[in-house]
């Protein structure tokens, strides 16, 4: 089973997030795995925490409850934001040998760098595409690119500029793991994002 | 650092950049440690018999003793051992045909090596033991300090006597050593005698060189590097340490092939879109376009004729070798066994095209006879890339895997003996086998 390690883990990472959207309607699940925008820890969340209890000992009638609406919808919002925040955290995807196809557990993932690309015009990206060692260096190299213009295109297609890409090939020059077998060759055959 | 195209073109690409003043003199490099792996069957039987010596000779080996060696590594020859000889005669007045018939030889090889006023002088003469009979008889002389140079031009002399086919053994090696540190890689050009010997640092750099090529004439090497954060072609006069950035254009900038006038290059850009090759004439930068495929077309070398060229392209679903006999024409698939044949190199015949193989999960090196398309895998390492074919067409270096590193191997062509050259540490690949200048 050594084999799957680099995609277990990918998978697992991927998981974890999609438990984290399931459960995003609850402020305190956010709370909880989006530590840094977790209610309390920033000036403005903590107001925001605070007039959610303020609001509840009020109790006066109609506002009230449209006060709870918005609150609900931004503590959603917020939500959502820690949830692509965490998105972000990944930033390596994986590819099958000799293939440039994204896989499908990487779209969300890039669709939620895409968004904070077309958010963040100013924010750059340096796209790298890596080959495993196994074949030979030139037509790695190749590889490694159409990998790199996959992702890129993924990107332009959900909202980044392409003004904001830039792409290089290593092929197999820069493996992420130095070891041969199924499980390092897993692990280097990917492109990597690097925000600059 | 923007990977961006270069509005102004390759002109303005063509800027002479001049080396580090680290490197305008080539620093000693690694010398490669030859060990000879395999043994030859079929080796034609020589002794070499040590040279007498008069004057200051050069430290290090013997003249006869390079000879004896380069003889030996070409796997076509199966030197005699000089304590197995019953005499050591340095000219031809000495050589008793019936010890050596005796010994089982077919050539002996004497000669008289004088040093004076800082200059080699060599006296050789070269005998076939059966017709009792003189093939060469000749001297030769170099500065003391490239006595190399003499046992080499010496070695040449007599394969090409014995085979018809001009010795490889002046010729020179470039390849590329790679160390990976704790705090990164370090890559260096080098270039060295055929046998590892005189190894000379180019270039070196935190990030890649790859696939370097020799020009026609041995003088310049053409590569990759990675030097300012992408790949770009660099041209690099040998002499001088001087050098142009030929191609830096957005995308891929790599596999460099000289054209046999050293005139233009083919390359690999993916300029426009995807990877696709072009001839750029290195005296203005122009391009012209010689594939046109969405798939990946890569690795070019020309064929024996100077006009077509072999390369690797994944049209068909996994990379395979393909030919192209013009500019025009359309290409021609060449290699069919297998799902993966790429980096194709020709010979100077016209008969082959050399390439990496897989099969059962290993990569070999195989070679395709054209006409009939026979297929036949050459080696039985498992990792092999980068083949690339002696100018006599003879030998094969490839690098390999071993024992966790990279290593050149050298096998003659029709299986044979072999050596491999490790580097002193690290790794040593993508070996490129210089022309023949004479």
């Amino acid at each position: 089973m050594m084999k799957f390690t680099a995609s277990q883990k990918a998978l697992a990472l991927i998981f974890s997030f999609g438990l984290v959207a399931g459960c995003s309607s609850t402020g305190d699940t956010m709370g909880e795995d989006g530590m840094e925008s977790a209610p309390g820890s920033e000036s403005t969340s903590g107001q925001e925490s605070g007039s959610t209890v303020f609001g509840g000992e009020d109790g006066s009638g109609v506002s009230s409850s449209e006060m709870t609406e918005q609150q609900r919808q931004e503590a959603e919002a917020r939500a959502e934001r820690a949830q692509a925040e965490a998105m972000r955290e990944i930033t390596t995807f994986y590819f099958d040998f000799d293939t440039a196809e994204i896989k499908q557990e990487a779209r969300d993932v890039l669709v939620a760098h895409a968004r904070f690309l077309r958010a963040n015009p100013g924010q750059d990206v340096r796209i790298e595409g890596h080959a495993d060692e196994r074949g030979t260096k030139g037509y790695n190299l190749a590889l490694g690119e159409r990998r790199a213009n996959a992702v890129q295109s993924f990107l332009v297609v959900n909202g980044a500029a392409r003004g904001q890409t830039e792409t290089v090939s290593y092929g197999e020059e820069k493996p992420a793991v130095m070891s041969s077998g199924e499980s390092a060759w897993a692990q280097n055959r990917r492109v990597e994002l690097i925000f600059q | 650092m923007k990977n961006r195209s270069n509005p102004s073109g390759p002109r303005h690409a063509l800027l002479v950049v001049m080396m580090l003043s680290l490197f305008a003199a080539p620093v000693l490099g690694d010398e490669l440690l030859i060990r000879i792996t395999q043994g030859a069957d079929a080796a034609i039987p020589i002794s070499v018999v040590p040279f007498s010596e008069s004057g200051q000779m050069p430290q290090g080996d013997k003249i006869s003793r390079i000879v004896q060696s380069d003889l030996a590594m070409s796997g076509e020859f199966n030197p005699l051992a000089p304590e197995k000889m019953l005499s050591l005669p340095s000219e031809g007045s000495e050589v008793f045909f019936r010890d050596w018939r005796l010994l089982g030889q077919r050539y002996v090889l004497v000669g008289q090596v004088n040093s004076a006023g800082g200059t080699l002088q060599a006296q050789y003469e070269l005998y076939d033991v059966s017709q009792e009979k003189r093939l060469v008889g000749a001297t030769a002389s170099a500065p003391v300090s490239a006595s190399r140079s003499l046992a080499h031009h010496i070695s040449d002399r007599v394969y090409e006597a014995i085979t018809g086919v001009p010795g490889a053994f002046s010729t020179k090696l470039a390849y590329v050593t790679l160390e990976r540190r704790a705090d990164g890689s370090l890559y260096r050009l080098q270039v060295s005698d055929v046998d590892g010997k005189r190894a000379r640092v180019r270039l070196e750099s935190d990030e890649p060189i790859l696939s370097p090529a020799w020009s026609p004439d041995a003088k310049k090497l053409a590569y990759v590097s990675f030097e300012t954060g992408k790949p770009a072609i660099y041209v690099h006069e040998l002499s001088s340490g001087e050098r142009q950035r030929v191609a830096d254009f957005q995308g891929l900038n790599s596999a460099p092939a000289w054209s046999d006038d050293g005139r233009s290059l083919l390359m690999t850009l993916s300029k426009d879109g995807n990877a696709e090759i072009y001839r750029m004439s290195l005296a203005n930068g122009d391009l012209k376009r010689l594939t046109d495929h969405w798939s990946i077309d890569t690795e070019p070398a020309y064929d024996h004729t100077g006009e077509g060229f072999f390369f690797t392209s994944d049209r068909s679903g996994g990379p395979q070798v393909y030919h192209q006999a013009s500019d025009s024409a359309g290409p021609r698939r060449i290699t069919f066994g297998g799902r993966y044949n790429a980096a194709p190199r020709a010979d100077s015949s016209g008969d082959y095209v050399y390439y990496v193989h897989q099969r059962a999960g290993a990569f070999h090196i195989a070679r395709t006879h054209l006409e009939t398309g026979t297929e036949t895998v050459l080696t039985r390492t498992e990792s092999d890339e980068s083949p690339s074919i002696s100018p006599n067409g003879r030998m094969l270096i490839y690098a390999t895997e071993s024992g966790g590193n990279s290593v050149l191997t050298v096998i003659a062509v029709d299986g044979g003996a072999a050596y491999s050259l490790p580097a002193s540490r690290g790794d040593v690949r993508d070996p490129t086998w210089s022309p023949i200048v004479q």
